[in-house]
């Protein structure tokens, strides 16, 4: 195993632990808008888009690149705005109701 | 130079992080979608300088750009609040499909023989991306009705189903250990895009959200996998965390609704649903009392609790303003009014309260099931708005029935239960409710946003 490998598979394992324990009490109401965000947050995938197309030089990888990219930004773009339509719901309701936000936290 | 891209990606990393944390209470959940989103263009302009771009690369890359820009923005703006459940499904089987073709073109580059640390990420990103590309499309689907809602079986599709994925075991192996050549790639690909679509057929519509979510959880392992390929610290990363957050959420989302993850992908819904069909059909001859708008008026504007339980019927019609006017109309009556959401109300957890926030009905009104299942019994008028599996009483009492065991909103208990239903065709999950044929029931039937208008107009007039 080389080092880098090593290094990656550690990462891996200690974000495996990072993402059980970030999310471990969250509400029902939040399941959706959180589900979202997370959709979003895997468009990462588009910076490997761009790293295969930035090179592309023959037909196939020119295709295949396109497409990645396209796909991975309709991910990105697409995940966060929806993410935030939702939310936007409940910070309207707030402020009528400054209390609100107090009566969810415990 | 890769220090300092290094240390970019390390902070994108613990934004993503910072977000989710956000984005798991009512308080910051706004703020943390915008956190992560900053993370996100700080991984992205990081990757910046380590692009050698061809020309046709440039071009690729900005037309790419801009069309996804486009497609996301929009379809994610005008899409309407009762279609977001397929709208995270599109978007998200749409980054499994990149992280396969990723994979894709890594394998192109790597000649026939490659190393095994660099061939099996990029297999494991080909299957996973494909199978949860694949799904996602049909999950869209169903919940866009394109297709039937109901679960789609026939006989032998467990063995269907195992045998196509048997034949992906052996392409990967062909890959890894024969030669890694485009027929066994592409056919590796086309295959998990069979599985994805044979797997999530025999799923009910309404157990759609966890599945998008269980997808979503794969998609983020697809990407993982990508960035060990890649040898991408950003795509390990958030990957990994998408990975892991979305199979707890995916758990917690199957416990919401009272069943365990194997018995949503695999179990009950499909092989129940013969028998549940044919009691329904048997039910219809059954009576059941309804009421018309000046006499339903008449008892909720003298009641002193009121329960209403919205459901998918409500969004659809987007009754929801209809609703709250009824409830501020009652509420000016001295009438206490409270909403029991049940957590799988709607189509996705949280989707009716995102629904109601946006009629502006206070928070302190909308009651989770817990909070509210005991007072049930105090309410003199329950009223059930386009909501039907989530107040069955078959969940508690008939054993063969496909949502045994899910926990529901007590509303039989209440002193009389008002509900509202377009016609007497059974719910999502496609079975009968006992609760409209019960004693204290009265139907109402119509539109829901019409009939609540009416309501609306006799409690006016009471």
């Amino acid at each position: 195993m080389t080092a880098q490998l090593l290094n990656e598979v550690t990462f891996f394992v200690l974000a495996v632990f990072v993402g059980f324990e970030v999310i471990s009490k969250v509400p029902t109401i939040l399941h959706t808008p959180l589900m979202s965000g997370t959709n979003a947050i895997h468009g990462i995938i588009l910076v490997g888009a761009i790293l295969i197309a930035a090179g592309a030089n023959s037909p196939t990888t020119i295709a295949l690149g396109l497409v990645a990219v396209t796909l991975a930004t309709t991910n990105v773009v697409g995940g966060f705005v929806v993410t935030d339509r939702m939310l936007e719901m409940f910070k309207g309701r707030q402020q009528p109701k400054p209390a609100a936000p107090a009566d969810a936290k415990k | 130079m890769t220090t300092v891209i290094t240390l970019a990606y390390l902070v994108a990393a613990v934004l993503f992080i910072l977000g989710l944390r956000q984005l798991s209470s009512p308080k910051g959940a706004r703020n943390g979608n915008f956190t992560a989103a900053a993370g996100m263009v700080i991984a992205l302009g990081a990757t910046v300088p380590l692009l050698h771009f061809t020309t046709a690369g440039i071009v690729i890359v900005a037309i790419g750009v801009v069309i996804g820009t486009a497609v996301g923005a929009i379809g994610a703006r005008v899409v309407k609040m009762t279609a977001i459940p397929q709208m995270v499904a599109l978007f998200n089987g749409v980054g499994g499909g990149a992280a396969a073709l990723v994979a894709v073109a890594e394998l192109l580059k790597g000649g026939a023989h490659p190393a095994f640390a660099e061939g099996f990420p990029s297999v494991f990103s080909i299957v996973i991306g494909s199978v949860s590309f694949a799904g996602s499309m049909v999950a869209f689907a169903k919940l866009q009705e394109l297709m039937t809602g109901t679960p789609i079986t026939y006989p032998g599709q467990q063995v269907v189903n195992g045998l196509i994925a048997a034949a992906i075991i052996g392409f990967v192996i062909a890959v890894l250990a024969i030669a890694s050549i485009p027929f066994s790639f592409i056919s590796l690909m086309v295959l998990a895009l069979v599985l994805g679509v044979a797997f999530v057929l025999p799923i009910g519509g309404a157990d759609m959200p966890v599945v998008i979510s269980m997808l979503n959880a794969c998609t983020g392992l697809a990407v993982a996998a990508s960035g060990f390929t890649l040898n991408n610290f950003a795509l390990i990363v958030a990957g990994t965390l998408v990975g892991a957050s979305g199979s707890l959420l995916t758990k917690l989302m199957s416990d919401a609704m009272g069943r365990s993850l194997a018995n949503v992908l695999f179990g009950a819904f499909g092989q129940v649903q013969a028998g549940a069909t044919a009691a329904a059909g048997a039910a219809q001859a059954r009576s059941v009392r309804s009421g018309n708008a000046e006499d339903l008026g008449t008892l909720l504007a003298y009641s002193q609790r009121v329960i209403i339980v919205p459901g998918y019927g409500l969004a659809v019609a987007q009754a929801q303003h209809a609703a709250k006017e009824l409830a501020d109309a009652l509420e000016k009556r001295g009438v206490d009014v409270s909403y029991a959401i049940h957590p799988v109300a709607g189509r996705m957890p949280g989707h009716m309260n995102v629904l109601l926030a946006e009629a502006n009905v206070p928070y302190e009104s909308l009651k989770e099931m817990d909070q509210i299942n005991d007072d049930f019994k105090n309410a003199d008028v329950v009223l059930v708005v386009g909501a039907n599996d989530v107040v069955n009483p078959a969940a508690r009492s008939t054993k063969g029935s496909p949502i045994y065991g899910m926990p529901i909103l007590n509303a039989d208990q209440a002193k009389n239960i008002i509900f509202m239903k377009r016609s007497m065709r059974p719910g999502f999950a496609g079975i009968d409710n006992e609760l409209m044929y019960g004693p204290h029931t009265i139907m109402f039937f119509g539109d829901a946003k019409d009939s609540l208008t009416k309501l609306v107009a006799a409690v006016k007039a009471a």
